[in-house]
């Protein structure tokens, strides 16, 4: 029989309030084992804890029960002080009665009764609980940066400036993302291409920084310290080394009607390109959809004129595999498409543009080169509306339910460059509300307004309706004014609300890493651990964790770095000791439970075992790698014979539960 | 075929192919024929049986025998085909030790169906090709076959040969079946409905385990229910309807991989139509991920031991749950 102590907390009043803490002692005091019951205010303080350690000396106690918070915030804590006071730290088991009891419960009696049950059900599986012991794993001392963007840039950087060897891996042929499409940034005003570039060039020239551009990840094998990643090289039929990114080719290159995607398609680029000036690598790519060669087998004009000899059309996908100790997703956010927006008219006028449209369109080396011109005509515009929240903060299923967070900040700073570049032009933002929670962002917004005469205007557009004259027929209401507004524009822009990257979710389920219903990456706590993912070895920098502007982005990545720096100086890891494990008399080597392992922990011998009447059988029996299990307990649920059993959670202790609350 | 099937047997007993021959005899009636392992020609020539009610799945004793010495020759049925497949990707038997000889099927007799149409005290049955004269102590009676086919027989799903060495005679087809129709009126009832069913069949049972020894898919090292540490084994009933968890149970311990062979319902001698049960778990996981067939490719994955980007959401599986 265990000897058990039961601590109940009141969490200040988040439990107390609701649950009589008193009585929960009181009662369970009375279970089966239970030696030791008692309440206190904060259980977690270095007092509560004083309190658990002192009750497992006095009295001799061999098992403990936690009647708290979740798991998730405090297991850890108090499985350190049963450490500390001597006790096995697996023999601590915690009664969730605050997320699961009392802050869902608004009935005190209630509440009370349920938080007995759950207490009980966790004394019932202490008795089953035995002293666990964790393993140990090495840490293989490199990193993996998914996304070269901003975030992964900064990132990697700073990992690799710790000493550390750190790959990125980007699916475009140049590392730089969404920044490097960016005119100038808020709230300075610096120019993005002058603060990103250099930093690219840092991170190629880095001793410890190896870039695979035009690269994805195809398959995550392993766990945190011993990860091993299948990358694919997708075929450039450039060879990387020989190009010397002189971009002959790509002026020879007869084919030179492709949608250029770096402009967004608005103007064109030749199918062999590189696709801007400070691309890194600066590497020729060719486009397989376009080029002629690839298509007809007649041209090859790239390869006569390359004198580096780098053109090869034969080139294949290439397939390498590395192993690293910790991998950061930095893979980015995208404009939602608009095509559920029709009532903007985004698809009917080339004038409706979205914001990182118009950024191209002011852009130095953008399709204008930096004359802010209409798409439909070439003209100067002289009225210019500006629309916020195209779908986000949308209900109704056809945008974003969230705020993309930083729209309200670039559009002031293109109304505000706009107005100081041609002061003849009017300039309107219609708006629901306009945020600025930033240093010097309201101060960048107040500007906007006092000192450029920028048009704000509380309330949203109805619609957009290309006129016969070529303008647009802007109707929206004005809240402030309390009427209905007609405007006659020349081009509108639209602030698209953005998204996560698509290439998140299928890298989620490679990665075993948990999403948000928007497909946003979930941090392992939204307060306290904002840069790791649930999936322990697994970091989140930038705006794949959620919408984020350049300086909240540069300083997660940072955050990131530290935390997968603070892994990667460990030798050791200590293993999870709640790990799966089969009972070889009872396995039918039916191999189910090999089939649903998502880690691949779960491997087949043949065993001779001894039979009845002094016989002996072969069988196939499962055999589970400890290291490489993370006891999700899958295999547990498809062993059709109950052979397979996880420490800490077996089958035996879960119905004890299950019975002790069904009681 | 059975003079077919016993000269085959010996030629491979005599060159050493196999050295026993899994097949059937006769039991103590007529219609109860026994499955049997044959170390012999004679033994095959005294009580080798192959008739119409050979109904019995050969592939369950494959566990056994294929871990013996030596080969085991098999005769089986196409539904028995599928069984051994079945325990092929489970790794349940050694197929290497099993030399496989596919039979045609034109579907078992029920001796209940022989009995229901008044066939009682039976002492000899004759085959007449299309009918069985039927001998009885009140004279002598002549039933057509089509009248007397086992319900998994009527209803066949497929008369193919999955997995043989060797073949006797032409392998069948795939049939077009009806074995879900009783299953959806099933679902058609009202929950009431379908308890008081429920509640009148599986009252009947005498936890007789007749259902999990003759099913292929249970053939667990230890079964659950014989393991008196899991605290659900040999526990006496509390109430008569107390054994339909055991037949839950079992239904869904062999979901995803159960053949339909009807082996269950077969063996059962409260007459408890315990294959609808299996059979509701198979036209679910038709219906939510695709058509599957147990047993049919040795090399497929069982849609409920696999993951694949098309499954179904859960909550498909839930708003289906609630009907």
């Amino acid at each position: 029989m265990q000897r058990i102590g039961v601590f109940v907390c009141w969490c200040g009043s988040n439990i107390a309030a609701t649950v009589d803490v008193k009585q929960v002692a009181e009662t369970l005091k009375s279970e089966p084992g239970v030696v030791f019951a008692a309440d206190y205010q904060y259980m977690c303080s270095e007092a509560g804890q004083n309190l658990i350690k002192d009750a497992i000396r006095d009295h001799k106690l061999t098992g403990v029960v936690i009647c708290s918070c979740s798991p998730r915030m405090h297991e850890a804590t108090f499985r350190k002080t049963a450490a500390a006071a001597g006790l096995n730290p697996y023999m601590v088991e915690i009664a969730n009665i605050r997320e699961q009891c009392s802050w869902i419960h608004k009935d005190k009696a209630v509440a009370t009764e349920k938080a007995i049950i759950l207490g009980r059900a966790a004394i019932a599986k202490v008795h089953l609980n035995a002293p666990l012991t964790p393993g140990e794993s090495p840490v293989t001392k490199r990193a993996l940066v998914i996304g070269g963007g901003i975030a992964g840039i900064q990132t990697a950087l700073d990992i690799a400036e710790a000493g550390f060897p750190v790959d990125i891996v980007e699916k475009q042929p140049t590392i730089g993302g969404k920044m490097a499409q960016l005119d100038k940034t808020f709230p300075t005003l610096d120019c993005a291409a002058c603060i990103l570039t250099p930093k690219m060039v840092d991170a190629a020239q880095h001793e410890n920084i190896h870039i695979y551009a035009y690269s994805e990840v195809e398959e995550v094998k392993g766990f945190v310290g011993n990860f091993s990643v299948t990358i694919r090289k997708k075929a450039r039929m450039v060879d990387p080394v020989k190009c010397t990114g002189c971009g002959l080719c790509t002026e020879k290159c007869p084919m030179k009607k492709v949608p250029n995607e770096f402009n967004l398609g608005m103007n064109n680029r030749s199918a062999i390109y590189i696709p801007f000036a400070q691309a890194v690598p600066k590497v020729a790519t060719i486009d397989p959809a376009y080029c002629i060669k690839m298509k007809t087998g007649k041209c090859g004009l790239c390869s006569t004129v390359c004198e580096a000899g780098a053109i090869d059309y034969t080139q294949q996908d290439e397939l390498v595999e590395e192993q690293y100790g910790a991998i950061v997703v930095a893979t980015g956010y995208n404009p939602i498409k608009l095509d559920q927006f029709d009532e903007f008219a985004y698809a009917q006028s080339p004038d409706v543009i979205t914001s990182l449209e118009f950024e191209r369109l002011t852009n130095a080396a953008g399709p204008t080169a930096g004359t802010l011109l209409r798409p439909s005509d070439g003209k100067h515009p002289h009225t210019i509306v500006f629309v916020q929240c195209v779908g986000s903060r949308c209900d109704g299923g056809k945008g974003k339910s969230y705020c993309s967070k930083i729209c309200c900040m670039y559009t002031a700073k293109h109304a505000m460059l706009t107005r100081e570049k041609y002061p003849d032009t009017d300039v309107y933002v219609f708006y629901i509300d306009v945020r600025t929670p930033g240093k010097n962002f309201d101060e960048f917004y107040r500007r906007a307004v006092e000192e450029y005469g920028v048009h704000y205007i509380k309330g949203m557009v109805g619609k957009v309706a290309p006129q016969a004259d070529g303008t647009l027929l802007v109707q929206g209401s004005d809240l402030i004014e309390n009427r209905q507004l007609r405007l006659n524009a020349d081009l509108v822009v639209l602030a698209a609300a953005i998204e996560p990257d698509a290439s998140a979710r299928p890298l989620a389920t490679k990665l075993t890493a948990s999403m948000d219903t928007n497909d946003f990456f979930t941090e392992a706590h939204p307060k306290l651990r904002p840069v790791e993912s649930p999936t322990a070895g697994i970091f989140l920098s930038g705006a794949c964790q959620g919408p984020k502007d350049i300086p909240e982005t540069v300083s997660q990545a940072s955050a990131a770095a530290a935390k997968v720096i603070g892994l990667l100086v460990k030798d050791k890891l200590k293993g999870n000791p709640c790990v799966a494990h089969s009972n070889e008399m009872m396995c039918n080597g039916c191999s189910s439970c090999e089939k649903v392992c998502p880690y691949g922990a779960i491997t087949y011998v043949d065993k001779e075992f001894r039979m009845p009447d002094r016989t002996t059988a072969i069988r196939r029996v499962a055999s589970v790698n400890p290291a490489v299990c993370q006891g999700c307990g899958a295999c547990t649920v498809a062993c059709p014979s109950g052979a397979m059993d996880l420490n800490g959670f077996s089958n035996s202790q879960i119905m004890a539960e299950v019975d002790a609350i069904c009681k | 075929m059975q003079e077919a099937m016993i000269r085959r047997a010996k030629e491979l007993l005599a060159d050493g192919t196999v050295n026993r021959v899994l097949g059937w005899q006769r039991g103590e009636f007529v219609y109860d024929v026994t499955p049997a392992v044959f170390a012999s020609p004679d033994e095959l020539d005294a009580s080798f049986v192959y008739n119409d009610f050979c109904g019995a799945n050969l592939s369950k004793y494959l566990v056994a025998e294929s871990r013996k010495e030596g080969k085991v020759l098999a005769f089986l049925k196409p539904c028995d085909t599928y069984s051994l497949n079945q325990l092929t990707a489970e790794h349940r038997v050694v197929r290497e030790n099993i030399y496989a000889i596919g039979l045609p099927c034109e579907g078992k007799a029920d001796v209940e169906a022989l009995k229901a149409a008044g066939a009682a005290g039976i002492t000899g049955i004759a085959d007449g090709g299309d009918t069985f004269t039927v001998h009885t102590l009140y004279g002598d009676q002549t039933v057509a076959k089509a009248d007397a086919l086992a319900e998994r027989c009527a209803n066949c799903k497929s008369k193919q040969c999955v997995t043989y060495d060797e073949l006797l005679g032409e392998n069948g087809a795939v049939q077009n079946s009806h074995r879900f129709d009783m299953v959806e009126q099933l679902e058609n009832m009202t929950a009431d409905e379908r308890y008081a069913f429920w509640q009148g069949e599986l009252s009947r049972c005498i936890r007789c385990n007749a259902c999990r020894n003759a099913c292929p898919a249970c053939t667990c090292e230890k079964c659950v229910f014989d393991n008196p540490q899991s605290g659900i084994a040999n526990t006496a009933p509390a109430d008569s309807f107390e054994e339909k968890l055991f037949h839950i149970i079992r239904a869904f311990h062999v979901a995803g991989r159960c053949t339909d062979c009807g082996e269950c319902s077969r063996v059962c001698p409260q007459h408890i139509p315990l294959h609808l049960l299996n059979r509701k778990f198979i036209k679910d996981i038709n219906e939510l991920y695709g058509p599957y067939q147990a047993g049919a490719d040795v090399a497929a994955r069982g849609p409920l031991t696999d993951f694949t980007f098309e499954d179904c959401e859960p909550s498909v599986v839930h708003e289906r749950g609630v009907n």
